[in-house]
């Protein structure tokens, strides 16, 4: 108990109570109460200054996601918080935990239209799992508790506290408050055993079984969970984008990515499978294509925490409610030891297919031809002993760097899927790097996600960080340029880049960076980036008009595989 | 394409503001039209029931139901078909009063349609019928035809499940349960 303290240092408390050591943010009129309040308590927690609103959301995204814990972000009211609406809905859409507290002009002054005035609550319901305000100083510790209750529990996602200025000003009595129930929300399920029963029914039963793995594994931090149920049945799995790392690259049952620019193999075995067993996933249609010829040859059985992803876009069998964590083992111990050595085989020839078709070039393309993207990730991936986290941007960038990055360890990609918002890469990087300061952190974008939020340069000297950029740069917004040059008859509206000396501009940073034309200078520059310990950019001048293949066109079905221009 | 028809949601929720907002939105990202929409406090304190008739398939309402139901604030939501119902309406019409003499009385048409007076002035007559949605419109018809409507609203349905149902107290006390057993 804190007698007869302000509302701002009852939030700093509180904040402190849930275990918050670092806050990403930017400062304004309607919050300064709070910063100042914050001033006292910088021994306690690392407040990062980002450059801009949305710089601080991503990073508290990329901080959430390597962690596992909730990403916190303070700002101001009116455009400070609008500007947070694209890392909320983000947040959203990739299960990510995070509270934004944005100020709000005081309660006397609500809905007057006063200076920075925006109904933020009103805003952000649709795409938040809870948005309050606090209009009164003796809730604060009340709806902290149940912001970080519902932030983290259940299938994660953004919680907005709108802190009205009267609020942050006022004084009472703190007492500290904790939440671990809500009546009207239960975020666990009680084990199904009829549907644990039911689907280690299926799976001893099944012939040809595939496994998706999803962001849900890493969430439910079920990683061994997973291995010790593939195991013991023998199930080749695939992942999502975000379900990347759940497994280990090398993994023997790991048959790479499923989806728009997947691997050939799972998504041809999609459509060929007797049973497909989701794990925390949600059949996003970038996974699926068209749901009318998606698997349904098979049963399905489903394994997720929200009921409300069940049937919502692919008809379960079996579902399984419920976190992954606690339903896998449940189901593997009803499991058989099984083989299915013929059908883990047939993965084969689409491996070598692709090799054949894609990779081979992609990796070793000949002599004197311009640099491809998929070489500089696989070059920056043996580099770092695939011991580095990657992060993204949103792109071909994003395709070729999951496709072609390798993994040994957990929890390693941050990278934005459901939303795929461009600029996400650098200020998630931020986030990553201060949740896991002694990992490498490899952030691969390209010349417009750069662009895009390239002011948080800024926040990576403020707070010296080691943060290796790598920037493919084509010269061209290259993921729409390969929708045109393939659906749009070659018309390359607002695609072609005119582009900045991005050299010059790391230096104005005090960066160290280096520019690569030649294959022969690649390998050296990766070098003298990860042996600096200061951040580093190293911008590489890619083949401009390249194209991310295997591609699944949208809407089509996930078997119809572009390998090439010619498909050929 | 699935085949439309018109199913009523009934949730139960937390008196919190924003809430309709919240329930609204789910509608609106799937374009699909509430055709009428009734909210009031339920028998138990604090606890508010929304009842919502929307025409759409099952497909849909089952997700529907379910992603509202997700919302934290959201106690229970779910979905029944007319069969399931029994259901109602209120209407009230204003009839000029002297147009109502000139019919020659208004007793027949009370009977007729089973119909309440609410009040009587100088100006205006104001009927009151409960019933379903054909039942109140027929009435009006008949009124439009013969007197004249000077104004006229429908409420939105309420309505209560038939046979064995979860009631609202019942549910809380599972929940209640269930809060013990994960706080053991």
């Amino acid at each position: 108990m804190k007698q007869n303290i302000t509302g701002a240092q009852a939030l700093m408390e509180s904040l402190l109570h849930e275990g918050v050591d670092t806050i990403f943010g930017y400062p304004g009129g309607a919050i300064i109460p709070v910063f100042d309040a914050m001033y006292d308590y910088t021994d306690k927690l690392h407040y990062v200054l980002t450059r801009h609103e949305q710089g601080a959301t991503h990073a508290a995204q990329g901080y959430a996601r390597v962690s596992g814990k909730v990403g916190v972000c303070i700002v101001t009211s009116g455009p400070g918080a609008t500007n947070t609406i694209t890392g909320i809905g983000d947040a959203l859409m990739d299960s990510t935990p995070m509270v934004v507290i944005t100020g709000q002009v005081g309660k006397s002054l609500l809905g007057t239209d006063a200076f920075q005035e925006i109904d933020l609550v009103g805003i952000t319901q649709p795409i938040t799992k809870w948005s309050y305000q606090i209009r009164d100083e003796k809730e604060i510790p009340w709806a902290v508790a149940r912001a970080f209750y519902i932030a983290k529990s259940g299938r994660p996602g953004p919680v907005v506290l709108d802190f009205a200025k009267n609020a942050q000003t006022a004084k009472f009595d703190y007492e500290p408050a904790t939440c671990t129930f809500i009546r009207s929300y239960l975020p666990n399920h009680p084990l199904d055993n009829e549907a644990v029963a039911k689907a280690a029914q299926l799976i001893n039963q099944a012939k040809k079984p595939l496994a998706l793995v999803g962001h849900g594994v890493t969430i439910g931090q079920a990683e061994e969970e997973l291995k010790a149920f593939l195991d013991k049945a023998d199930i080749p799995a695939a992942w999502t984008l975000l379900g990347e790392s759940a497994m280990p690259t090398s993994y023997r049952l790991n048959k790479g990515m499923l989806g728009m620019h997947g691997n050939i193999g799972p998504n041809i075995k999609t459509n060929e499978c007797d049973l497909l067993i989701a794990i925390g996933m949600r059949f996003d249609d970038r996974i699926t294509g068209d749901l009318n010829v998606y698997a349904k040859q098979a049963k399905v059985i489903h394994f997720d925490i929200d009921i409300a992803e069940i049937d919502k876009n692919v008809k379960t069998d079996v579902a399984v409610l419920g976190d992954v964590k606690n339903t896998l083992p449940a189901v593997t111990a009803q499991l058989e030891n099984n083989a299915h050595t013929e059908w883990i085989d047939s993965f084969k020839q689409y491996e070598e297919l692709e090799m054949e078709k894609v990779i081979r070039h992609e990796l070793n393309p000949p002599a004197g031809s311009p640099i491809t993207m998929g070489e500089v990730v696989r070059k920056v991936s043996d580099a770092t002993q695939r011991k580095a986290i990657l992060v993204t941007d949103v792109g071909q960038n994003q395709m070729e760097a999951v496709r072609y990055f390798q993994f040994d360890e957990k929890r390693s990609v941050v990278t934005s899927g459901g939303a795929g918002t461009m600029g996400f890469g650098i200020p998630a990087a931020i986030g990553a790097k201060i949740a896991k300061p002694k990992r490498t952190v490899c952030l691969f974008c390209g010349d417009g996600g750069f662009q895009m939020t390239m002011q948080e340069l800024g926040t990576i000297i403020q707070e010296k960080m080691d943060v290796k950029i790598i920037l493919m740069n084509n010269n061209y917004l290259g993921m729409v340029r390969q929708w045109q040059e393939l659906f749009f008859q070659q018309r390359y509206s607002s695609t072609p880049m005119v582009n900045p000396d991005f050299n010059a501009i790391a230096q104005a940073y005090g960066i160290p960076t280096r520019l690569v034309n030649q294959r022969e200078e690649l390998d050296s520059a990766i070098a003298d980036m990860l042996n600096s310990t200061n951040s580093y950019l190293l911008v590489v001048n890619v083949q401009e008009k390249s194209l991310v293949y295997p591609m699944t066109p949208a809407g089509g079905a996930v078997t119809t595989i572009l390998l090439n221009e010619n498909n050929k | 394409m699935e085949e439309k028809t018109i199913y009523t949601i009934t949730i139960f929720s937390e008196n919190n503001p924003g809430l309709l907002n919240q329930i609204t939105t789910v509608f609106t990202r799937r374009q699909i039209n509430i055709e009428t929409l009734s909210v009031s406090p339920s028998a138990l304190k604090g606890i508010h029931k929304f009842t919502i008739t929307v025409q759409t398939d099952k497909p849909t309402i089952e997700k529907v139901v379910k992603q509202i139901d997700k919302r934290v604030d959201i106690l229970k939501a779910y979905y029944n078909n007319d069969s399931e119902l029994v259901y109602q309406e209120i209407a009230l019409y204003k009839l000029a009063t002297d147009k109502v003499l000139a019919l020659g009385g208004i007793e027949p048409l009370i009977r007729k349609y089973n119909a309440r007076v609410l009040e009587i002035l100088d100006n205006c007559v104001v009927l009151e019928k409960t019933g379903l949605y054909e039942e109140t419109q027929e009435m009006f018809d008949e009124l439009a035809r013969t007197t004249g409507v000077l104004q006229f609203i429908r409420s939105g349905r309420v309505a209560i499940t038939r046979g064995r149902i979860e009631r609202l107290s019942d549910m809380l006390a599972s929940i209640e349960k269930r809060r013990q057993e994960e706080q053991l």
